[in-house]
């Protein structure tokens, strides 16, 4: 692509109704001013970023460059989220980039109808996360710990009633794993009634948050990374869903979230949001099917 | 059960966040083409963490793997299975051509000694 004589390429954030006005003095990537491109009954959230990080070929080997990803994703994720605190955002995927201001508006014009459909179909909405994680199981307990049931300690024990327990530890760790497990689906359900819609994602990978945690930069809010806290220790994520709330009934949803954790002790239930419908950008498709097969 | 801190979004971590920005999201084709939905996307997320595809496999970090957003990505997933079937299958071929090199070649040894053997017996026989 022919790089502007500035040196800048024009990346996009979220989509929205023009007449929308987004929080003032938005940061982008790169702490550059975020502004609005309008066309026809639409507008983008734009902000100019330097051509040399991301126009080809370059930019393909810096999204493998994690310290470059994570400053790039939570930049992104910053101006959406905080502008759909305010109004209604379509969130386009991380590193929508165009040429000028001119090719934002052309990709506007090109998407009118889909756009306008799914921030009608999106208005007034917000998605929460909620994970459900198995609380650490009984049998994690090192071994030669005292037995809190004033068992014989494991030094008095023969081999067999060593193997006995280890037996038995383990099946009593299976059933509250499976107990856990059942209790989590019990809980997506029930939020899944509460919210307008639901989308599962995939279950965390213990190991992947703990090796991001190790990546090292602060998050959003300044905070040290999570690796330099004190380490949670939690079992399997057994939920990772997200769901689509109205604006209004954010706090009943946060309320059935907090009866539902109280009601499960064997989970630890963690809830993040708001944030824009991101996990819901093809509800107008799936409504477009739903009318078709049943027409 | 742990509150989001106030302010948007809080209690999320990385994680959280590349799941949505990366494999949500409205997708338009930009002037700048990052074709998510192509090898590249499976690239990144792969090396998202570690630094090498291997390593992340070995970890087990696949929650993009069966991603319904990404057919595409699945079918690579195949296609990169077979790759790694058929290197696996190169290895075990290469390691079975040693192995059977090493074989000729102490059977070829045997071979030389027992001629040598039957040379000096022969030789044996012809002198009186």
């Amino acid at each position: 692509m022919t790089t502007r004589q500035d040196g800048r390429l024009t990346y996009a954030y979220a989509v929205l109704h023009r007449g929308a006005r987004p929080p003032a003095g938005l940061l982008g990537i790169g702490d550059a001013p975020v502004r609005t491109v309008a066309e026809g009954s639409l507008a983008a959230l734009v902000s100019d970023v330097p051509a040399a990080e991301f126009d080809q070929p370059g930019v393909h080997d810096r999204l493998e460059d994690l310290t470059w990803l994570e400053a790039t994703a939570r930049a992104h994720r910053g101006v959406v989220d905080e502008t759909a605190a305010a109004v209604g955002v379509l969130p386009l995927r991380l590193v929508t980039v165009y040429r000028d201001e001119d090719a934002v508006r052309a990709a506007l014009a090109a998407h009118t109808q889909r756009f306008e459909r799914l921030l009608s179909r999106l208005e007034g909405r917000l998605e929460w996360g909620v994970k459900a994680y198995a609380q650490q199981l009984p049998d994690d307990r090192k071994p030669g710990d005292p037995k809190p049931n004033g068992r014989k300690p494991p030094e008095a024990e023969s081999g067999r009633e060593f193997l006995r327990r280890r037996l038995r530890d383990r099946k009593a760790g299976d059933a509250a794993l499976h107990e856990a497990d059942g209790m989590a689906r019990a809980v997506h359900d029930a939020l899944a009634r509460t919210a307008e819609h639901s989308r599962l994602h995939r279950p965390q990978d213990g190991r992947l948050a703990e090796a991001v945690a190790a990546s090292g930069a602060p998050d959003a809010a300044g905070r040290a990374p999570a690796g330099a806290r004190p380490a949670v220790s939690r079992g399997p994520n057994l939920l990772n869903g997200a769901y689509l709330v109205r604006r209004e009934e954010a706090g009943t949803f946060a309320e059935r979230v907090g009866e539902l954790a109280a009601r499960s002790p064997a989970l630890r239930i963690e809830l993040t949001g708001p944030w824009a419908p991101y996990s819901f950008t093809d509800l107008a498709d799936a409504d477009d099917e739903a009318g078709r097969s049943t027409s | 059960m742990s509150y989001p801190a106030p302010g948007a979004g809080g209690g999320a971590n990385l994680a959280d966040i590349l799941e949505r920005v990366l494999d949500r999201g409205v997708v338009i084709v930009g002037d700048v083409r990052i074709n998510l939905l192509d090898i590249e996307l499976l690239t990144i997320k792969l090396r998202l963490i570690v630094a090498s595809v291997e390593r992340a496999e070995e970890m087990g970090i696949d929650w993009w793997r069966d991603d319904p957003s990404l057919s595409s990505g699945a079918r690579r997933k195949e296609l990169s299975q077979e790759r790694r079937d058929r290197n696996r299958e190169q290895r075990e071929l290469a390691r079975e051509n040693a192995e059977l090199k090493e074989r000729l070649a102490a059977l070829e040894s045997r071979e030389e000694a027992a001629r040598e053997e039957r040379a000096l017996e022969e030789r044996k026989e012809e002198s009186p």
